[in-house]
């Protein structure tokens, strides 16, 4: 067939067609579909996580504080359907456990990739299914990381560097200082440039609010400066003024969470999600995602192009290595098959040598029963010549005492007659 | 509800020197429904807009097909949907063409924008199909055609490096023109349907439907659509793929109502009214073609631009694409973890 108009060019319209409401159809399809977002929040027990949750969606999410004695960093979590006009949003909290409690840190961080990349893992794997079900499938990967940096004025902890360097590639980082109300401003000010610095000297790269958009560039790039966001959470309410607003009373005044001289906490709440929220959900899409894929893919064993730059299909990949395995398995059969044939050899011999000998024996058996057998016929004849000798004399004997019984008869006659005499 | 900080806490304390086994990662449970706790406004709705200015600048691509015997009015149509010289006829092809010995397919592309909205639309054109003497397997081709762009995206989406947009050139829509005739369809018309229907949407079209009175119209649209029943032939909106009960009342008014819709064409302008209006003039009068009470143009052109061409593109994408796959996968033993099965399968047996 012939594609005319690779550089396609434009052609004017003569009068209104209606494609124009092409977005909408999309956006309302999307609204029918429900959304999903799904935050990580990474801190240390007693930061403040899930207090900034409840106040960022104006809600109580149920929960308990947990304690410092977790044995190892988990992670919680917890999806809740929230409904706005017609929007539909499944959102999707998890929140770390026992990060940082430890004596020994050098695996916290690892529960944290694990859990990331699994969900990447369950979408990679329903994206290789061949039945696959992606328009309706329940995204589970995080689109955004609020990593709390405690208070502590001076500077990041290692363990935060570690993670925040392990993480980065992994999910879009915004840094937030928790419990901000700690601080002061001017130590807030020195705070802030002191973290920045010490991320961009350790090459962590954290989520930049994009700029490309005309109508956000402005708002996002202001933004960008003023990270990482100092916040406040609270869900408390009190009355300021003749309004009544979330805030901490203390003795010497009360911190209102959403003025903007006091805490960052509108600003945070406009970027991560009146502003680019659907800007986390592409990016993890289509950077994080696909480096999981392609790092996962290439582990497997799978390239795009061979040294002579022929593109291999996947399948073609998939093709080689198959008939390569399956040619493995027929050596070994054949091995296996060899093996068994000397084993049966071998047996085969020792059985003819058994038999061998069991003629042997029982040819040696044959000669001995027969010499036998003659030495008794022997045995036999002997001892019947006796008995016909001892016969022969017996009736020899009986002849000569019948005899010797007539003689004597006549003879003790003779003796009596003499006697009488 | 917590599920294992809850548990653990309890073995923490005998666990404490004996390094406990990394968890599986904590999966989602059921969602709470927030709803009544909403206690002001967070900006959530904003999302909307969010998705509308991102999906504004990255442009939309939309590829319609048109099929039928020539003489039937679809380049002209097609120029008159998007008011704009869009079609083969009009980028320099010559009308007076040979009728091609087979059927060819012809895509062209053009950009056209609308109230901010960048749209490449490709027309693809089957000169040559149904006009031969002999017309067996003349939708062969372009099933063929239809396939081919499937196949592309899909060694697209299959690579380890992928595009960040992957470029789609599959037909969204196939436009089927039925000759007027007025009596029933043709063989050719139904096994091109049923072939087809299969693998790609098809809206089935009555061509120059200004040869037709408004009765022998609407019997004509009657009997095509028991025609289609009978045989089996869903076209779009596809009956299984209403996705709710407002989709399925929309949509069936339009499957036994409207559809087949019975269209004419034009890409000139008259005077009437003291409006311009784009017709045609016969000596009888003129018919406007953007007249509900002349035709049914608006009709279509409302279905599947205004209001289904999201809808189009979607099950194209969902429905239609994912069927290939699958049967090509299938084809070839699956793709990476099916294979890990097979292997344990394998040693297994051994």
């Amino acid at each position: 067939f012939v594609f005319q108009g690779e550089g396609c060019r434009t052609v004017p319209l003569s009068g209104h067609v209606g494609f124009d409401s092409l977005p909408d159809q999309l956006v309302n399809k999307s609204v029918n579909h429900g959304f999903c977002f799904n935050i990580l929040c990474v801190g240390e027990t007693g930061l403040g996580k899930s207090t900034l949750m409840d106040t960022l969606f104006n809600t109580k999410f149920e929960g308990d504080p947990a304690s410092h004695s977790q044995p190892g960093v988990q992670l919680k979590s917890n999806t809740y359907d929230l409904q706005e006009s017609n929007v539909n949003l499944k959102l999707t909290i998890v929140s770390t456990v026992g990060f940082g409690d430890q004596i020994n840190k050098e695996d916290s961080y690892k529960p944290i990739v694990e859990f990331i990349d699994a969900q990447f893992e369950a979408y990679l794997q329903e994206e290789l299914k061949i039945k696959r079900v992606l328009h309706n499938y329940h995204d589970t990967r995080i689109h955004a990381c609020l990593y709390f940096i405690a208070p502590t004025g001076h500077s990041l902890k290692s363990l935060d560097l570690v993670t925040m360097k392990k993480l980065d590639s992994k999910v879009n980082i915004i840094p937030i200082i928790a419990k901000s109300d700690a601080i002061s401003k001017s130590e807030l000010t020195k705070f802030k440039i002191k973290i920045t610095s010490e991320l961009v000297s350790n090459g962590v790269q954290i989520y930049q609010f994009p700029t490309d958009d005309e109508s956000v560039a402005e708002i996002n790039g202001t933004m960008n400066a003023h990270l990482p966001f100092a916040v406040i959470g609270s869900t408390e309410e009190l009355k300021i003024g003749n309004k009544m607003m979330k805030a901490r009373q203390y003795p010497w005044g009360t911190v209102q969470v959403e003025n903007e001289a006091h805490c960052d906490f509108v600003k945070l709440r406009e970027m991560l999600i009146r502003v680019n929220m659907e800007d986390l959900r592409e990016q993890t899409h289509t950077r994080h995602y696909e480096l999981y894929r392609r790092c996962k893919l290439e582990e497997m064993g799978f390239k795009d192009t061979d040294p002579d730059s022929k593109p291999f299909s996947l399948q073609e990949t998939y093709e080689a290595k198959r008939n390569e395995f399956l040619g493995e398995l027929q050596k070994k059969e054949e091995a296996m098959r060899q093996m068994f044939v000397q084993r049966v050899k071998e047996k085969e011999a020792e059985l003819k040598e058994a038999e061998k000998e069991l003629h042997e024996k029982f040819d040696r058996l044959k000669k001995l029963h027969q010499d036998e057998k003659k030495k008794l016929e022997d045995k036999k004849k002997s001892l019947d010549d006796e008995v016909n000798a001892f016969k022969q004399r017996k009736t020899a004997a009986e002849l000569l005492q019948s005899q010797a019984q007539q003689a004597g008869g006549s003879q003790t006659l003779k003796r009596d007659k003499e006697r009488k005499k | 509800p917590h599920t294992g900080p809850v548990e653990s806490k309890n073995e923490a304390a005998m666990s404490e020197l004996v390094p406990e086994p990394r968890q599986k990662p904590v999966v989602p449970m059921k969602p709470m429904g927030i709803n009544a706790n909403l206690l002001g406004y967070i900006g959530i709705d904003t999302i909307i807009e969010q998705m509308r200015k991102k999906t504004m600048k990255t442009g939309f691509d939309f590829n319609i097909m048109v099929v039928g015997q020539s003489g039937l009015g679809k380049s002209t149509l097609v120029n008159t949907l998007f008011k704009s010289q869009v079609s083969r006829k009009s980028s320099g092809w010559n009308r007076e063409e040979k009728i091609p010995k087979t059927v060819e397919i012809k895509a062209i592309g053009h950009v056209i924008e609308e109230g901010g909205v960048k749209m490449k639309l490709t027309v693809i054109d089957t000169p040559g199909f149904g006009d031969q003497i002999n017309n067996e397997n003349c939708w062969e081709p372009i099933e063929k055609y239809i396939n081919e762009q499937y196949e592309k995206f899909l060694k697209e989406e299959v690579n380890i490096a992928r595009k960040k947009r992957i470029p789609d050139t599959r037909v969204h829509c196939c436009l089927y023109f039925i000759s007027p005739t007025g009596h029933s369809l043709r063989p050719l018309d139904l096994e091109f349907m049923k072939h087809l229907s299969k693998v790609v949407n098809i809206i089935p079209v009555i061509a120059k439907a200004d040869t037709m009175t408004l009765e022998e119209k609407s019997e004509f649209k009657q009997r095509v659509r028991k025609e289609l029943e009978i045989n089996g032939i869903e076209f779009y909106p596809q009956k299984e793929f209403d996705e709710d009960l407002e989709d399925k009342t929309e949509n069936d008014k339009i499957r036994q109502e409207s559809m087949p819709f019975a269209v004419v064409g034009s890409d000139k302008e008259y005077q009437v009214n003291g409006k311009r209006v784009l017709g045609r003039k016969t000596p009888w009068g003129i018919i406007e073609v953007e007249n509900l009470t002349h035709c049914e143009f608006a009709l279509l052109r409302d279905f599947v631009i205004r209001t289904h061409l999201q809808d189009l593109k979607e099950v194209t994408h969902n429905i239609h694409y994912e069927t290939y796959r699958a049967k090509r996968l299938n084809d070839n033993g699956g793709l990476p973890p099916m294979t890990v099965e097979t292997e344990e399968n394998h040693e297994s047996n051994l």
